[in-house]
């Protein structure tokens, strides 16, 4: 089983995103790590400069780099950065089908799990196209994914879940960061660099709900999925993915890491993640075909 | 000077409500099949095969044209029963169908090169640079713009694309990227992409306290009113919620889109047709709604003023946005 550490969502300051992957190439047990922007074009220029040395330094950890393309690409600027990225000859994960417009023929791409992938016949158009990996849409019940990650097995395909963090359920041309603040998105002021994991919308009686993240929209709740991992084994998955949030994303990693190889109790793992982040409440409903916020174990 | 007409496209959610929107004057009416290949599945709503059969008819003696939308993300494992709905649809002789799921296109590019592929806001193709791949692959002749762009750059976008744009005007507005929401079924389990449904009517609850009326979907609480205030529907991005110290309709507010004053300049911008929205409303507010934006197209054609009385007449008393087409709505 592989893991993939999924791109920051959320608007870090550079050093912290230096220093997070430094600690990533070093320690996290993954295999994949996907870098860059999905969310905002507005956050790039904070710390594209140091995706170079970035990606060096997890490749020199022994980690396969992969870069994010936007998720939502709407903007004159946007279509020609993404443009760039495309041709760039950097593994690329695609997180819009933009992209399948602006890459080579013979490229070879990651899609994301932002991407529409449900079913076999657009996991045999993207195979055709060049996919290589393909992480799907958490909110495919086991059924589905069960039938993919077969139809992945015949195209080559590796089948990715998301399998921890919280959910991205939405995008919006609208920045809902800046429309709590009183702003438009034009003058956003970056309200959403204050909240490293995002900023929680509650329900009237007080129940945590949603969380709001830019233009972003994503569960309060964690996916956490490492219950379920013999069950995906068993149904053809050989990714899983992990999202970052603020906290220690080495030992949830390592938790995963060790869930998928026996070495330790997937009951074991779980109470571990719970420990470790008490406040966190997890969901995995998605999987079951039940609401995505509900709690199965 | 005289402008080509844009064409009005209608919802028809029953035989009943294509035989009034032909009626009233629409030119072309969509509509989808009783089950989960349309984004409008609800109880009650969509046509048999003998019923669009017959709607089909109906609209084509009166010179209309019929769009029938297979635009829901199929199954894996069940993609059968999407490929049907293409089949049976050319077989009526509709004269266009909506799809937005990738595999879907492949399949109709290739099974059925005589049916005309429209692209469904559902693919929320949201730049020129993927409208032309839509187009290029799969031989898409109409893009429905998601309701991400201002009328500037609906206008940018046209200058680059060989397509036809269709925008929506009228009717419920999604605050999300469409086709890219799970809301619905983070809270409810039932999603639009995967069951053509969104907050469903099956999960909510109105729970009256006896001071208040709380709306609520599955077990989240979405709209509180005071007692003798209308409750409105629990639509989850439409709900009032709590926010960085702040109380309110985090997402958008509880406002239908009317976009009527822009008629002129999406006409000025190259689109083709408007779409209304409302596939689950009556009779009699498909007629009225048709007959206001029939007598405004007309209208626009012919070099009059556009008659707005009407027009604000459908809405009045609920709430109104121009929604992203004003620039300043992100």
């Amino acid at each position: 089983m592989q893991l993939t550490l999924g791109p920051v969502l959320y608007h870090w300051p550079a050093e912290q995103l230096i220093d997070f992957y430094a600690r990533i190439a070093d320690e996290a047990p993954v295999d994949r790590v996907v870098i860059g922007e999905a969310v905002c074009s507005k956050r790039r220029p904070f710390y594209e400069v140091h995706l170079p040395s970035i990606a060096e330094r997890l490749a020199r950890g022994g980690k396969e780099v992969v870069y994010a393309s936007l998720a939502l690409i709407t903007l004159r600027h946007e279509r020609r950065a993404e443009r760039e990225l495309a041709r760039s000859g950097l593994s690329l994960e695609i997180n819009d089908l933009t992209l399948l417009g602006l890459i080579g023929p013979q490229a070879s791409f990651s899609v994301g799990p932002l991407v529409n992938t449900y079913n076999e016949g657009t996991l045999a158009f993207l195979a055709g196209q060049g996919a290589a990996h393909v992480c799907l849409p958490p909110e495919l019940p086991l059924s589905s994914v069960e039938v993919l990650a077969r139809a992945g097995e015949q195209h080559g395909v590796p089948i990715e879940v998301w399998a921890f963090g919280r959910v991205p359920l939405a995008i919006s041309a609208r920045c809902y960061h800046a429309r709590l603040a009183g702003r438009t998105k034009d003058s956003c002021q970056f309200a959403c660099a204050d909240d490293p994991d995002g900023l929680s919308v509650d329900t009237l009686e007080g129940e945590p709900f949603l969380t709001v993240n830019g233009v972003q929209t994503l569960s309060e709740r964690y996916t956490n999925l490492v219950c379920d991992l013999p069950m995906l084994r068993q149904a053809g998955v050989t990714s899983l993915r992990l999202s970052p949030h603020s906290g220690d994303m080495v030992a949830v990693a390592r938790l995963f890491r060790d869930v998928a190889d026996e070495a330790i109790d997937p009951d074991d793992g779980l109470a571990q993640l719970w420990a470790q982040a008490p406040e966190r409440r997890f969901c995995n409903g998605f999987l079951f075909g039940d609401a995505g916020a509900d709690w199965t174990h | 000077m005289t402008l080509d007409t844009l064409e009005l496209v209608c919802p028809a959610g029953t035989p009943a409500s294509l035989r009034t929107a032909v009626d009233a004057g629409a030119h072309t009416v969509y509509c989808g099949f009783s089950d989960e290949t349309n984004a409008r599945n609800f109880p009650g709503l969509n046509f048999s095969r003998d019923e669009l059969a017959a709607g089909i008819a109906y609209a084509h003696d009166a010179g209309a044209r019929v769009f029938v939308a297979v635009n829901t993300f199929p199954k894996a494992g069940g993609e059968a029963a999407w490929h049907r709905a293409l089949a049976d649809a050319e077989g009526m002789g509709a004269d266009a169908v909506i799809l937005a799921d990738l595999g879907l296109l492949a399949h109709a590019a290739d099974r059925h090169p005589g049916l005309r592929l429209h692209l469904s806001v559902q693919a929320a193709a949201a730049n020129a640079d993927t409208i032309n791949f839509y187009a290029d692959r799969f031989g898409v002749k109409r893009v429905v713009l998601p309701r991400v762009f201002s009328v500037e750059e609906i206008a940018a976008i046209n200058r680059e694309i060989s397509v036809e744009t269709e925008a929506f005007v009228f009717g419920g507005l999604c605050v999300m990227a469409e086709g890219r929401c799970l809301l619905s079924s983070y809270a409810t389990g039932r999603s639009p992409n995967m069951n053509g449904v969104c907050s469903p009517a099956s999960h909510v609850v109105y729970q009256d306290t006896g001071e208040v009326l709380r709306s609520r979907l599955g077990p989240y609480t979405i709209h509180v009113s005071r007692k003798g205030q209308a409750a409105p529907y629990p639509t989850l991005c439409k709900g009032c919620f709590a926010a960085g110290g702040a109380t309110m309709h985090v997402f958008e507010d509880p406002a239908s889109l009317d976009a009527a004053r822009l008629i002129p300049r999406f006409a000025e911008a190259g689109v083709k047709a408007l779409k209304i929205e409302g596939r689950q409303r009556s009779k009699a507010y498909v007629s009225a709604v048709v007959r206001c934006f029939r007598d405004a197209v007309d209208a626009l054609a012919e070099g009059r003023p556009i008659p707005v009385a009407g027009l604000s007449r459908l809405t009045e008393g609920q709430t109104s946005t121009q929604g992203a087409y004003v620039k300043t709505w992100r």
